[in-house]
């Protein structure tokens, strides 16, 4: 009752003048070097999504020679090995890792909260055109004597820095100065959101009302802030390792008939910093997918997030287990093989929170007033394909299961299922979703139609039966099988199979992006809430939001984010800022 | 409502690709039945749940469609139902865990009887080492590595003179006996990969990896490289034979030893070791 008192008086003046510093003031102020959070947010997405687009085309080519081998000739084993090197590692983390945090989170977080922008927008601008160079120090490894590195995404030793891997002499270097790059970067815009969260939510808006997108992005920013500066280091001491000659990650080794002057150093203390970061990574992509998806739900099935409290602490258990399972990625690595008794119990321990996210997305299903719209489509891919993705993690993460499968296509098949499809299925929910409020235009129907059906039926074709190659035996990385006794004949028609839905799903993207562009003016117009929700970044006065998000009064917020077909309620909706009914005395 | 067909397609689809597409792993050749064995209850368990989870989806979205028959119905939480499930689902993962658990702790339990067989791998071939009659390997250090000693085998332990090194050439074994593989690499990381054995491992230049296994059956192998190894990856292929005790014993028989291969035998012999045949 207090809030509301408060909330109907003007923000202090004090408030007002903070703003006015930052406030844009000319065309390049406004748009390129701009310290609002939701311009950045779209500088993030569209630098991640233009290199995903690289990242898109590598992926064609390396399943073109994987099913017609040879009859590309400038594919040879070399380049193929920097193709799905690069693929890899730009999806997991210069796509995923910024779309998610960089993006959703810069536009999403204040928005949500009721925030004017971020707590450092400075910082903000200059998270930004780090990540930018980043990604230019990236790129320009295709440009240089060697081209990119091939050793793989996750670059072990000493095979990285060592001649027989393509990219060995200027591509593994790069791409070493570039993640240390992007680290730095995401950094700054990292602390930013934790803070904003911590210390920017509007008044009324407690943890336990905040939106779960909010919880999935601030829990995977705390991750990756935690995580990031083990693969620093391990980047930082690599990089030692090649230019200056010491042995962190070195043994004494004979390399092509050589003998090299390293010696003493540990290959597997790198994998293990490197999956110290690479499985809470895994998290860094699915706890923002899991946020967003439930919200897309909630909102599209008309009825509240089902267990709520339940959602929140799965979240943040996930997250904390995150940092307790990395060495189910080297069950065969040769390190002590008595860790993968702990290894294997943590891990399936993470499937119980898991798998209560998913029963509790399927049962806010349940019962609900479901809007067939393309988030909701999406949502549900989501959940089908996380699903399929996570189910398959039980088998790689149980120990002796993992065994036989470690290292073939079954462990492609998985990954790509559970954290490339799936996550990538909540960006394009979350671009239709929010796209109105970014833009005033909503996306086109017919071609967002035509869009999920492609990509969701191709991207399961594509996928699950790859986890059979898998189980016949063939190794992933490999350019072309070869002969063997073991894999039949037939199994390259699968390939064959795989290759044409890939290149299908692959074009239904050009669609995707003629749609993003062509609605920014032949959309037709939203309104600011066109999916009558009820959180707080569709209750702006203006749409598309201006610098400071609010006008001259900051949101008050009085209900949590789930407020839909209340009993009683005229609407089946009640935004979070909507005040409490006067009760009839 | 064409999700719903299409959830329904992918359930029914998946289990039908399931059982009646032709590609299956490759008939096993070793003790590890027991991996296949966990491997066939948790594709029963997950192949259930995926099934369950996605019809229900789809029942969810036809029955309560917007327009649909149904009102929505506000309710925040369910305490019992909550707890019932993730209760079930623990039922379920442990189910999987615990033989899971019991199969690894039979893998990483090399039992005593097991010989000894050392597997060397560098870009991009494979040799192979197994101990003479005093059955114990020699030992090694890649500074000993040359153009005449290629496994870098020390030339002053007495232990690794007859040693049996096969530098080109198939992998033998003898059907039915436990043998502990010991690993080892020169350059970078590889992984010996059988794929009839079940069993794999990393071989880490600077250490001696291993497992165990008992070869069951008879026949010609093929050994993959499954770590990446740069540019040679997929063509690193061997082979190994498991065979009969008379057929493995003519085998080995035809294989020569470190102390012949490096031509150092009288040497040796007489500075260091009893006079033997």
């Amino acid at each position: 009752m207090v809030d509301a008192v408060i909330g109907s008086e003007p923000i202090p003046p004090a408030e007002v003048g903070e703003v006015e510093l930052y406030h844009p003031h000319s065309w390049i102020t406004r748009y390129v070097f701009s310290q609002d959070a939701k311009v950045i947010a779209i500088q993030y997405s569209l630098t991640a999504m233009a290199i995903g687009l690289v990242a898109l085309v590598l992926s064609w080519l390396m399943r073109w020679q994987l099913a017609f081998p040879g009859t590309l000739s400038f594919v040879d084993p070399s380049q193929y090995l920097q193709y799905i090197t690069m693929h890899g590692m730009i999806m997991v983390v210069y796509l995923l890792t910024a779309l998610f945090l960089g993006g959703f989170g810069n536009y999403l977080i204040p928005l949500m909260l009721g925030a004017r922008d971020m707590a450092f927008p400075y910082l903000n601008m200059l998270s930004y055109w780090i990540y930018l160079l980043a990604v230019l120090v990236l790129v320009s490894s295709f440009f240089v004597p060697g081209g990119p590195t091939g050793a793989g995404w996750t670059l072990y030793p000493p095979q990285a820095i060592l001649q027989g891997t393509p990219g060995y002499e200027m591509g593994i270097i790069l791409m070493l100065a570039s993640l240390i790059i992007f680290i730095i970067g995401f950094t700054m815009g990292g602390l930013n959101y934790v803070v904003t969260v911590l210390q920017g939510r509007a008044r009324g808006m407690t943890l336990m009302r905040m939106p779960l997108t909010v919880w999935g992005i601030f829990t995977a920013t705390v991750l990756a802030l935690l995580a990031f500066p083990a693969l620093f280091v391990g980047a930082v001491m690599m990089l030692f390792d090649r230019v200056l000659g010491t042995s962190f990650f070195m043994p004494s080794l004979v390399s092509m008939g050589e003998q090299l002057q390293y010696g003493g150093g540990s290959p597997i203390l790198f994998q293990h910093l490197f999956w110290f970061f690479g499985h809470p990574e895994v998290y860094i992509v699915a706890l923002p997918a899991f946020g967003i998806v439930s919200d897309l739900i909630s909102t599209h099935a008309r009825r509240n997030i089902f267990g709520y409290r339940m959602m929140v602490w799965a979240i943040v258990a996930i997250g904390v287990l995150s940092f307790v399972v990395w060495a189910h990625h080297m069950y065969v690595s040769g390190m002590n093989p008595w860790f993968g008794f702990f290894f294997a119990t943590t891990t399936l321990i993470i499937a119980i929170p898991t798998a209560i996210k998913v029963y509790n997305w399927v049962l806010t299903l349940w019962r609900g007033d479901i809007h067939l719209t393309i988030p909701m489509l999406f949502a549900l891919a989501f959940i089908v394909t996380f699903v399929n993705g996570g189910l398959t993690g039980l088998f790689l993460g149980n120990v002796v299961v993992d065994v036989p499968l470690s290292d073939t296509m079954f462990v492609v098949a998985h990954f790509h299922m559970v954290m490339g499809v799936a996550p990538i299925f909540v960006i394009f929910g979350a671009l239709y979703h929010w796209y109105p409020k970014v833009t005033g235009r909503m996306l086109n129907e017919g071609l967002g139609q035509l869009h999920f059906w492609v990509t969701f039926l191709g991207a399961y074709a594509i996928f699950f039966p790859m986890h059979y190659l898998g189980l016949l035996g063939v190794p992933r990385r490999y350019h072309e099988m070869g002969s063997t006794s073991f894999v039949p004949e037939s199994a390259q028609s699968l390939n064959v199979f795989i290759t044409v839905a890939a290149l299908i799903v692959g074009a239904v993207q050009l669609v995707f992006l003629f749609n993003l562009i062509w609605s920014l003016r032949y959309g037709r117009e939203s309104g600011g809430n066109p999916w009558r929700a009820t959180t707080l970044e569709w209750q702006t006065p203006e749409t598309p939001p201006p610098h400071g998000n609010w006008g001259k009064e900051l949101p008050v917020v009085y209900r949590w984010a789930y407020d839909y077909n209340v009993p009683g309620a005229k609407e089946d909706f009640l935004p979070q800022n909507r005040p409490p009914e006067p009760s009839p005395a | 409502m064409p999700i719903v067909l299409a959830l329904i397609l992918i359930a029914v689809g998946s289990v039908l690709f399931h059982a009646l597409s032709p590609w299956w792993w490759t008939p096993i050749a070793s003790n590890w039945g027991y991996i296949d064995s966990t491997l066939i209850i948790t594709f029963w368990i997950t192949g259930m749940v995926f099934v369950a989870v996605v019809l229900f989806m789809a029942y969810c979205v036809y029955r309560f469609r917007h327009g649909g028959p149904e009102r929505p119905h506000y309710e925040p939480e369910n305490k019992r139902l909550e707890w019932a499930l993730t209760i079930a689902t623990a039922i379920g993962v442990a189910a999987m865990l615990a033989p899971g658990l019991f199969v690894w702790h039979q893998f990483v339990t090399v039992p005593d009887e097991a010989t000894d067989v050392e597997i060397v791998a560098r870009q991009w071939s494979w040799s192979f080492r197994l101990p003479g009659k005093d059955g114990r390997l020699g030992t090694s250090d890649v500074r000993n590595i040359s153009a005449e000693n290629p496994l870098g085998l020390n030339p002053r332990d007495p232990l690794g003179q007859d040693d049996v090194v096969v530098e080109t050439g198939d992998l033998h074994l003898q059907i039915d006996k436990p043998v502990k593989i010991l690993l080892r690499s020169t350059d970078v990381l590889h992984n010996f990969y059988v794929p009839e054995f079940r069993g794999k491992m990393d071989m880490v230049p600077g250490s001696v990896t291993y497992f165990w296994l008992t070869p069951t059956r008879t026949g010609t192998f093929d050994i993959l490289c499954a770590e990446l190894c740069g540019v040679g990856h997929p063509q690193m292929r061997g082979a190994v034979v498991v065979a009969d005790e008379a057929a493995y014993q003519t085998w080995l028989g035809e294989q020569r030893t470190f102390a012949e291969l490096s031509g150092m035998t009288t040497i040796m012999k007489a500075n260091f070791m009893p006079a033997e045949k």
